[in-house]
């Protein structure tokens, strides 16, 4: 019993792999499903944050600090590309009030 | 011998100018437009000074400062290697000292004559630009360096003609001028090339070594050397205005007046004599019919014009067809192995043509823009320093002694009719001798225009400022001397027309002088000749030389005299009736010999005729019928295809995206286990070692399997990549071998012996 609890308790590089892959698919799920543009932008942080949970848990397992650092960047990316969505996503709701992005196809040929 | 000095900032002076002045002189007003034009071109005049003292002081007579103008190579094409520098030797000092300081005379003039100007700033910019660009000109120490000052110049020139673009006829003749001076600057390049192809060097420096290369025979029996010039002249001839390609130059009076003195007078028109003295081994080429050719284009050219300045009526045509004339002049001095002379008379024309310019535009001033001279006259009253200088300035240019025209021109006569043009040995008796009589036929008809010079420039004196007014009364009232900004220039060039012609007096002249005053008197042909540029010829006999002068002061004298008789308080009924009884001359010359009717249509309609056959059939109906309709053709179909997917589904895009993104990984992965598989063989005696895969690939990228003996079962596997795999057999045979690369990321396999892209790796191995 004890050795079971340990063994559940120590956490090593798969669990972490696992959780990111379950956050990337959900976000991918919800950019697919979704048709609510602030939902999109949403997800895509979430699919984000599973490529930056990977970059993390190798960094740590391989004791490569490289990993980390581009994980900083993705995060910098992420905030920059959530500030402009939102500004794309608050100024298509003035104009149409509206976000659902089926309906957002003025450029369609 | 040469020593560095920074003669780059000559030149990047005046160009900082006219980058300041473009970029913000309409921002900061005319005070401070015309105080960074002049201040540039004053420190450009300052440094310009300093080196030609050192020149002057420290320097052998062939010594020379030097500066880099882009460091390194500037042109690099293969084997071709050229750098950018640039040189002051006596020569160039020559020009520098008259750029500068004439540019910084007419700079101050022109503060006072564009007062009025709107666009001040694009004017002073301008004229800032080609100060830049002649001092490049001037300096540069190779002909490809002094060709894009000569460029830069030809492109001023142009901006400063059609600086009143708004009127269609100024415009008109930027633009003639712009392209007579591409049709010379053409022949100048191709010389260059040839130049650099057969001699291999462009650089002045080298030019005293090159007379040899320049004998080898190249076309139609001439040696190289003459067709080179003769390039290189076509060049001179379209910045030079001589004869075919003057035509450009009594058309570019349509600029401001300040632009017609500096840049059609006194500097960038006298390039053409510059770069000839420059290359001066090139045109002594033997046999020296291109000095023939250059010395006879300039007679001819000096004749022509002289004859049409006499009968034109507005003031600056005549200026301008005298420029040509003159210009004539120093082409037949550096044609006839006069370079002194010929640059002489350079300098001292920069300085009474320049006044006589300014001369005109404080006229035109006065009158308010009115030009012609049938509507002047009496103005001697109303604006005396313009008079008087310009009193001084017509005595210069008529050679009269001892003004500086004087002086120049008879050093340019004296030394056409000394002149002997060495020509092959094998000619006919009649050719020998029209060869000889060449030079006093140049002589001839230098006189003959000379004669009419004095007739032409006295004719304007007495019609403008002698007499009655003959203008309207409202134009009377105005009448006044121009501001103190233009009437100093004025002093300035009369006293240089004085006293210029002072330092070039003739030998012959100086004899029995104290020896400290023989050299001032001197000091010209001292200076440059004979080691920067061959001697002047002079007549042998010291009473042929004083009979010359005489000869050449009498004409002047004569012209003048008929000048007066005519013209002198205003125009008279005489000249009226010499006018009618010589109707056809007149209309001759009133019209220019009809040279622009002549090029109309010989050149200019026929070409546009082909332009317009060019624009009709082949751009109309061939290019836009045909041609530009197969373009969109495939574009429509390409683009009815692609549209389909811009369906506005952004959920669809990103799946798009995301296929892309895994095609893109699959792709690099199948690609990697491919290259994995190549390789090659190397065998010794049992031992067989397999090098597979590519430099760029590490360790444990890739998982191998080998199966060295051909049975279907892998011998070895998980081998990690490493580049290199050994195996020993232990007998003799041919063996089979299969490697198979596994890529551990999408576990991708590739095996050598795949029927579709397989691999070059030899298969099998024999070993003994």
């Amino acid at each position: 019993m004890q050795q079971l609890v340990q063994n559940l308790l120590a956490v090593g590089l798969h669990h972490y792999l696992i959780l990111a892959v379950v956050l990337f698919g959900i976000g991918t799920f919800g950019v697919f499903m979704r048709r609510n543009a602030l939902t999109t932008l949403m997800s895509i942080e979430l699919i984000l944050n599973g490529g930056n949970l990977t970059l993390l848990a190798f960094a740590r397992s391989h004791q490569d600090m490289r990993g980390q650092a581009l994980a900083l960047l993705v995060i910098a990316v992420a905030a920059a590309e959530a500030a402009i969505g939102l500004a794309i996503v608050v100024g298509v709701f003035r104009n149409r009030h509206n976000t659902n992005i089926d309906e957002l196809n003025l450029l369609r040929y | 011998m040469t020593e560095n000095f920074p003669l780059s900032l000559i030149i990047l002076l005046p160009l900082l100018g006219a980058v300041l002045n473009l970029l913000l002189g309409r921002r900061l007003g005319n005070t401070f437009v015309s105080l960074v034009a002049c201040s540039a071109v004053a420190g450009a005049a300052l440094v310009a000074t300093k080196a030609v003292l050192l020149v002057a002081s420290d320097l052998p007579m062939r010594g020379a400062l030097v500066d880099q103008l882009v460091s390194g190579d500037w042109i690099v094409a293969g084997d071709f290697k050229l750098q950018a520098g640039l040189t002051l030797d006596r020569l160039s000092s020559v020009m520098v000292m008259v750029v500068t300081w004439i540019a910084l005379l007419i700079h101050i003039y022109a503060t006072g004559y564009m007062e009025h100007e709107p666009d001040y700033a694009r004017f002073f910019g301008y004229l800032n630009l080609f100060t830049g660009a002649m001092l490049i000109l001037v300096l540069g120490d190779s002909l490809p360096v002094t060709f894009v000052g000569w460029e830069g110049v030809g492109l001023a020139s142009y901006l400063l003609i059609g600086f009143w673009y708004h009127e269609d006829k100024n415009a008109t003749a930027g633009r003639k001028a712009f392209i007579v001076n591409r049709i010379g600057d053409f022949g100048f390049l191709i010389g260059i090339c040839l130049l650099f192809t057969v001699v291999g060097t462009v650089k002045y420096a080298d030019f005293s070594s090159i007379a040899a290369k320049l004998m080898t025979p190249w076309w139609m029996g001439w040696p190289v050397g003459y067709w080179i010039a003769i390039l290189l002249f076509v060049g001179c001839a379209g910045k030079s205005a001589q004869i075919p390609l003057y035509v450009w130059l009594p058309d570019a009076m349509a600029g401001p007046t300040p632009v017609s003195a500096l840049i059609h007078a006194a500097t960038m028109v006298t390039a053409g004599v510059y770069v000839v003295a420059r290359c001066h081994t090139i045109f002594d080429t033997f046999p020296e019919a291109a000095k023939m050719t250059v010395a006879g284009i300039g007679a001819l050219t000096a004749l022509m014009a002289a004859t049409i300045g006499i009968v034109q009526r507005d003031f600056k045509k005549v200026l301008a067809y005298s420029t040509v004339s003159q210009l004539g002049f120093m082409f037949v001095g550096v044609g006839t192995g006069a370079y002194a002379a010929g640059v002489f008379h350079l300098m001292t024309h920069a300085f009474f043509k320049a006044g006589l310019f300014l001369g005109a535009g404080s006229v035109m001033h006065a009158m308010g823009g009115e030009g012609d001279i049938v509507k002047m006259g009496g103005l001697g009253k109303h604006m005396p320093i313009t008079r008087w200088t310009f009193f001084v300035y017509c005595l210069a240019i008529a050679g009269i002694v001892p003004f500086a025209g004087f002086f120049s021109k008879d050093a340019i006569l004296a030394g056409a009719f000394a002149a002997e043009f060495r020509m092959a040995g094998n000619m006919a008796p009649w050719q020998a001798s029209l060869v000889a009589l060449y030079p006093k036929l140049l002589w001839g008809m230098l006189a003959t225009a000379a004669l009419c010079t004095a007739f032409y420039m006295w004719r304007l004196y007495f019609v403008v400022f002698t007499g009655e007014f003959r203008g309207t009364k409202e134009q009377e009232s105005h009448l006044h001397e121009s501001p103190s900004s233009m009437t100093l220039p004025l002093v300035v060039l009369a006293v240089g027309s004085v006293l210029a012609g002072l330092i070039g007096v003739p030998a012959i002249m100086t004899h029995g002088l104290p020896e400290s005053a023989e050299h001032l008197f001197t000091f010209f042909t001292s200076w440059l000749s004979p080691a920067m540029v061959p001697a002047s010829p002079e007549p042998h006999e010291h009473w042929l030389e004083w009979a010359l002068m005489g000869g050449a002061l009498t004409i002047s004298a004569v012209g003048i005299g008929l000048a007066a008789l005519l013209y002198r308080g205003g125009i008279s009924q005489r000249a009226e009736g010499l006018k009618k009884s010589l109707g056809v001359l007149h209309g001759l010359l009133w019209n220019k010999y009809y040279v622009d009717e002549i090029y109309d249509v010989l050149l200019v309609r026929p070409l546009r005729r082909v332009s317009g056959l060019l624009w009709k059939v082949v751009d109309n109906i061939v290019i836009d019928g045909g041609l530009t309709k197969v373009g969109p053709f495939f574009v429509d179909i390409f683009g009815a295809m692609a549209q389909r997917f811009q369906n506005g589904d952004v959920q669809r895009y990103i799946i798009a995206v995301m296929v892309g993104t895994a095609g893109i990984l699959f792709g690099s992965t199948y690609y990697l286990a491919y290259q994995g598989i190549q390789g090659e063989l190397k065998i010794d005696k049992r031992t067989v070692t397999l090098k597979l895969g590519d430099v760029r690939m590490r360790p444990g990228q890739l998982i191998y399997a080998i199966d060295w003996d051909g049975d279907g079962k892998f011998d070895e596997t998980n081998v990690r990549f490493n580049s290199e795999l050994k195996h020993e057999y232990g007998n003799a045979g041919e063996f089979k071998i299969v490697v198979e690369a596994r890529d551990p990321v999408w576990n991708m396999v590739k095996r050598s012996d795949d029927w579709f892209f397989g691999a070059n790796t030899p298969l099998s191995a024999k070993v003994e």
